[in-house]
């Protein structure tokens, strides 16, 4: 559905354009910017000029935006996308659809944005069909801007200020949601058109990758403004990416591999995948700086399959470039080469690992391996190869374009620029968000996310996936940075943030991760393939109800935290990767900060949240219950008896804790403590 | 970068050689870090960890297998974290393992057992789950029992990196990871060579032969049956190991002394039909060499592991294999018609068992072709594995035995069919015997051996480890280009050059096993470079020490042609001492 395109800001101006794969231009993005430069002629400038202006969206026909990244499509964008189809070809109404990809408010999706020209882009959030044509119908049709369906507006440069929206609406980028945010890896998600090269071309694509090429210095340009911005590995563990990238270009042996990490896996995570899905050339202009920062001619991005909205992007992303000789031999003229294939990942979390993602790459049984060496020195097909994460390359292209300076005025002292998080679990205003590095997790979950859904109390927030680490309160004003997040015993991991509220069981939370890490092992290391398991068995004991048949249970039940702060250590200490190494770190964590609360279920036997339901106790109170027999006959056990219109009673013997009898009374009279 | 390398073990200052991993600096120091996974020779795989020493400044414990040794490093080799990982790595397998030692094949021989031994572990702390996975005795040769597997996947990386063959791997994740044949198939309907390999590398008794004991003592106590036994040349110069001898012991008195008094009827030398072998063998050479009616190279086809590897993975060049049957074919076919005629016994009464170093040997007696005789040609294969356990059960102290000899029929052999049992050596029975027939054309031998023929007899540049050995030998005038390997890594290596059409040579011998039969997967466990080493020295001291050194000087040999057979390559030959292959890709 990308936009018709008579006018492509990429097509030649004139025949005086010679630039094509074979015979490359080396001011060819210049000239999209700022063209034509070879020639003068008043036809071209005018022609380049009208293809920049529609790919900046300031055309003279209307324009509706689709919020189709994955968040989007689910919230229900995929029925109204036909729907409006239908609508428009019903009242024969020309205008332009537009897909975008997730501007990061996921909890006000499904979204749509309708620009009329010479007007700001108005947002429309959580529209369903009908409301998707009543917004066409007032809005296109009759100019009466439905303001109460409206979250506010996004300005343009072609918008007149006395447009009716000024009035009505407030700016997005002014809300507190947003003003916090200085987006750049996000600058264009959500704003434009992910398949359309011309519109991240007009916003100043590519720019750096000229500026890099035509310096002349073989990358190092690049090498000197990454290592000036500061940028560290965006993947989690937060190596410095200009120490890494020497590091690769010091490597003499050809050819050299660049590989993307897109394995995001993270439960809770979906930063990459919006990036890919809404801004793919950004990732892919960073992966070929950084390519010709350490000299390596073939990459591959490795992306799960499981995006497969991402692979579609990617893939049309490619071939686009492919087609205009940005990809390929002889890149604009400059002698560098670059050729970039897609590879989809099977569905291991493991292959987030680079050595099992470099032995996956290979057709290879995704498990890692003993390192040194490291894949710098040996990786692909056993090349030099470097690795980094989809956000570490999606921040390049800025650094390039800006300097390294510009990057690292934002920020901390070790963690410089701004890092984007996936706001996830019992907060307000879920979606992605991308924040300074240094704010702390206070202003970023209570400014920036709206604080806990429904106003609950706040209990802790989950940083940095499965392995990272569990934050309570009273850290809440820690400083979100690779160091201080350390400190804390969390990391900053890929950029899942899990928000949990008062009634989150913490024991319970701890088995869900470790229930994950076990199934998700690769097997290979005896630690994390056995350990991981009898951590998890152990934390199921502590959440089992009693059963009189087990006489040990109750002493293995006391032994369970030591037997648990015995095991982590060792596996922490030994495990072969990543993922084994911090393996334990859900448990680790939570006893840190919530042992009270292992220590309430192991003797107390109750789960201060009320959320291990297996240890609470159902009662009916017999005052409330007006014998509806809802429960009894919902429950599976039928351990509730009772005759109509008198009190029931539950049979606690039988009881399978399921809490189904909870959920069904409508008048409160069942009881778990 | 330096040559050495200082650093600090257990407070003590040691000197390293650059690009040496801390195991091996702290191996060389004397200090004992227990390994599981690791395989000497391969690129460490840091599966099991149970080799992590302390290295300060790093942030984990580290594999000392794979991590480099470094200037400076200051190691802890048995610091308290150390061992307690140690012993918590094995508390974990222990929790997850069948705890059925008094009745495993590998009780007393089990790496993990003496872990479990060493490191003190005298409870289980871990209850729960425990992997369930059914046997897999689909094999003649193989039983896997993934229960028993602690999943180092030693045996994974020798069937893929030494053997080429990758009839195994891993599969599923986690907890639910398992070793098994792809897409979960048995192992019989795989590539897998029988080798067993794999058996010789696994710490535990995850991997064993399929034991044919049992049949073998049935028969034994059979009044009926006539037991007629062999035994293979590396069995003399392994078995001893079972009975806590030296590697490199010969114990070829003491081997016959003890079948004979576990009741096998006749004790048989298979060199003797290893001679025989090199008379055919060495005939078709020259006949392929003269007549150009079958391809060259040659390649010798006494190795069934190899065999069955080029029926899968090469099924268009199996006309290079040699037709001759190996040495235990071809006397299990002569037991039941020669040996029967000449005796007057009833052959349907006569049981073959042969005892080989070989799990591939147990496929083999049961390939449909292997019934020349009339009857299938050997009955049972022994490993030297399962025949030290015979020996035990019989209650015969083997270390207390006196010497004895073969029974005469096929109880003498040359020197030339000893050294079948090293890599190399049946290369060099094969020149002993070549260069001969090749001035004597009707192949049999009418005088003695003669001082200058003996000083041809020593073909040493096909001898020793190294996977691929060449040579170019004068034959009498006639030069041949020959290749030896050892390994089917190795053996791929050169049928490669068969392949692409490079291949100089006229003659290659190839053992599917790392250093030949005396490598062989039935063979005592451990098998060690260092182990094959000392049994193929004490292999050659062997042929050394033996008056007849080639085997068409071999009486026996003669009077089996003259009486018998014919000649090499005749009818009678031809019917009962040569075999086909079988095309069977993968």
């Amino acid at each position: 559905m990308s936009q018709t395109t008579q006018n492509n800001l990429m097509d030649a101006c004139c025949a005086q354009c010679t630039h094509c794969v074979a015979t490359p231009c080396a001011r060819y993005i210049e000239c999209r910017s700022n063209g034509p430069l070879c020639h003068t002629d008043a036809a071209c400038t005018a022609r380049l000029e009208a293809a920049r202006r529609v790919a900046l969206h300031e055309q003279a026909q209307p324009i509706v935006f689709f919020g189709a990244g994955t968040c989007g499509l689910a919230g229900g964008m995929s029925e109204i996308i036909p729907a409006l189809h239908e609508q428009l070809a019903e009242k024969g109404i020309e205008i332009t659809l537009k897909e975008v990809g997730c501007f990061g408010l996921c909890h006000r999706e499904p979204m749509m944005d309708v620009k009329l020209p010479g007007r700001p882009r108005v947002c429309f959030d959580a529209v369903d069909v009908k409301k998707a044509k009543e917004i066409i119908e007032r809005y296109i049709i009759n100019d009466d801007l439905p303001a109460d369906y409206s979250m506010g507006y996004i300005n343009s440069a072609d918008a007149k200020t006395d447009s009716p929206e000024f009035k009505a609406l407030t700016n997005l980028y002014d809300m507190p949601l947003l003003a916090k945010q200085p987006r750049n890896v996000l600058q264009n998600c959500g704003i434009i058109d992910p398949n359309s090269l011309p519109e991240y071309v007009a916003r100043g694509g590519y720019i750096a990758l000229t500026k890099a090429l035509n310096a002349g210095d073989n990358g190092k340009l690049v090498i000197n403004e990454v290592d000036a911005s500061g940028l560290r590995g965006r993947g989690g563990g937060g190596f410095p990416t200009a120490r890494k990238w020497s590091m690769a270009r010091a490597q003499e042996r050809k050819p050299k591999y660049l590989v993307c990490n897109a394995d995001e896996g993270d439960p809770g995570a979906f930063m990459d995948r919006s990036v890919l899905e809404g801004d793919p050339h950004r990732v892919i202009e960073g992966m070929m700086l950084a390519a010709l920062a350490i000299g390596a001619d073939h990459g591959y991005i490795y992306c799960r399959a499981e995006y497969p909205l991402a692979i579609k992007r990617l893939e049309h992303s490619i071939a686009v470039l492919e087609s205009i000789g940005l990809l390929g031999d002889n890149i604009l003229g400059s002698g560098f080469s670059f050729h970039m294939k897609l590879k989809k990942g099977a569905g291991a979390f493991v292959c987030g690992e680079e050595t099992a993602l470099l032995a996956s790459i290979e057709g290879k049984r995704g498990m890692p391996k003993v390192r040194p060496p490291y894949p710098v020195q040996s990786g692909l097909w056993g090349q030099p190869t470097c690795i980094n994460n989809v956000e570490t390359f999606a921040n390049v292209p800025s650094i390039v374009a800006n300097g390294g300076a510009w990057f690292a005025s934002v920020g901390t002292a070790k963690s410089k620029g701004t890092k984007v998080f996936a706001l996830t679990g019992k907060i307000a205003k879920g979606g992605l968000v991308e924040v300074p590095m240094g704010m702390t997790l206070r202003e970023v979950i209570f400014e920036v996310g709206g604080g806990i859904l429904d106003a609950r109390p706040f209990k802790a927030v989950q940083i940095g996936g499965p392995s990272g680490g569990c934050i309570p309160e009273h850290l809440l004003d820690t400083p979100v940075d690779y160091d201080n997040l350390i400190q804390v015993g969390a990391m900053m991991g890929s950029g899942g943030m899990v928000v949990m509220d008062d009634q989150t069981c913490m024991v319970d939370l701890a088995r869900f991760f470790m229930e994950f890490i076990r199934n998700e092992s690769c097997g290979k290391c005896i630690p994390c393939r056995e350990g991981t398991t009898r951590m998890l068995e152990i934390l199921e004991r502590i959440v089992r109800p009693y059963s009189d048949e087990d006489p040990t249970a109750t002493i293995q039940r006391f032994k369970s935290i030591t037997a648990l702060e015995q095991l982590a250590p060792v596996i922490k200490d030994t495990a072969l990767c990543g993922l084994g190494m911090t393996a334990p770190n859900p448990v680790l964590a939570t006893l840190r900060y919530f042992r009270d609360e292992y220590e309430a279920h192991v003797y107390e036997r109750k789960c201060p949240a009320g959320a291990c339901r297996s240890l609470l106790t159902f009662t009916i109170d017999a005052e409330k219950c007006v014998g509806c027999t809802m429960c009894a006959k919902n429950c599976p056990a039928n351990c509730i008896s009772g005759t109509v219109k008198k009190p029931h009673v539950i049979n606690n013997d039988a009881c399978l804790h399921c809490g189904v009898c909870l959920d069904t009374c409508r008048f409160g009279a069942v009881v778990a403590e | 970068m330096p040559d050495t390398i200082n650093l600090t073990i257990n407070d003590k200052k040691v000197t390293a050689k650059a690009g040496q991993t801390l195991l091996q600096v702290c191996r060389e120091q004397g200090l004992d870090i227990p390994t599981l996974c690791y395989l000497e020779d391969l690129f460490p795989s840091g599966a099991c960890r149970m080799c992590v020493v302390e290295v300060e400044g790093a942030r984990g414990l580290v594999p000392s297998c794979a991590f480099p040794a470094s200037e400076g490093q200051v190691v802890h080799t048995h610091s308290p974290r150390a061992r307690r990982a140690r012993k918590t790595i094995v508390e974990l397998l222990l929790a997850n393992h069948p705890q059925e030692c008094l009745t495993c094949v590998r009780s007393e021989n089990c790496g993990l057992q003496s872990l479990a031994h060493d490191l003190g572990v005298r409870e289980i702390p871990y209850e729960g789950a425990r992997r369930e996975h059914p046997i897999d005795a689909s094999s003649v040769a193989l039983v896997r029992d993934p229960e028993k597997c602690i999943l180092c996947g030693r045996c994974v990386r020798v069937c893929e990196e030494i053997q080429g063959v990758s009839a195994i791997d891993f599969t599923r994740r986690g907890f639910q990871t398992v070793i098994e044949p792809a897409f979960g198939t048995s192992l019989t309907d795989t590539a897998c060579v029988n080798c067993g390999q794999c058996i010789l590398v696994c710490p535990t008794g995850a991997l064993r032969e399929q034991s044919e004991l049992k049949e073998v003592w049935d028969a034994i106590n059979d009044p009926d049956k006539i037991v007629l036994v062999q035994v293979a040349p590396a069995i003399r110069a392994t078995i001893g190991e079972e009975f806590g001898m030296q590697p490199g012991t010969l114990v070829t008195g003491k081997l016959a002394a003890a079948l004979r008094r576990i009741g096998f009827d006749k004790i048989f030398d298979t060199d003797v039909a290893a001679d025989l072998t090199i008379m055919e063998e060495g005939s078709e050479l020259v006949q392929r060499l003269t007549t150009g009616n079958m391809p060259l190279p040659m390649i010798t086809s006494c190795s069934p592991g190899w065999v069955k590897y080029m029926e899968h993975f090469y099924p268009e060049l199996i006309d290079h294999l040699s037709t001759a049957k190996s040495p235990h074919m071809m006397l299990g076919t002569l037991l039941k018609t020669y040996y029967a005629e000449k005796n007057n016994i009833n052959p349907e009464k006569i049981v073959v068992v042969s005892i080989m170093p070989c799990t591939a040997k147990k496929y083999e007696v049961q390939r449909p072709e292997m019934n020349d005789s009339g009857f299938q040609d050997v009955d049972f294969v022994l490993t030297t594995r399962e025949t030290a356990r015979l020996i035990k059960l019989a209650g015969i102290k083997f270390e207390n035995l006196p010497d004895e000899k073969f029974d005469e029929a096929f109880g003498t052999a040359s020197g030339a069919a000893v050294i079948f049992g090293a890599t190399g050596g049946v290369m060099e029975a094969a020149l002993r015997t070549a260069q001969f027939m090749l001035t004597q054309p009707d192949g049999v031998a009418t005088e003695q051996v003669t001082g200058e023929m003996l000083s041809k007899v020593n073909f040493s540049a096909v001898r020793g480890l190294v996977g691929v050995k060449e040579a170019e030998v004068d034959l009498n005038g006639i030069k041949l280009k020959v290749a030896v390997a050892n390994g089917l890594t190795n053996a791929r290596t050169l049928v490669e050059q068969i392949v692409a059409g490079t291949s100089p040579y006229q003659f290659i011998e190839i053992m599917g096993c790392p250093g030949g039969c005396i490598g062989g997967g039935g063979g005592p466990i451990p098998t060690t470079t260092e182990i094959r080493k000392k049994r193929i020295a004490a292999i050659y001291t062997e042929d050394e020490n033996l008056p007849l050194r080639a085997s068409h000087d071999n009486p026996i040999i003669k009077e089996l042609y003259a009486t018998y057979l014919g000649k090499p390559l005749g009818e009678k030959s031809h019917h009962l001492l040569h075999t086909s292959y079988t095309k069977r890709g993968l």
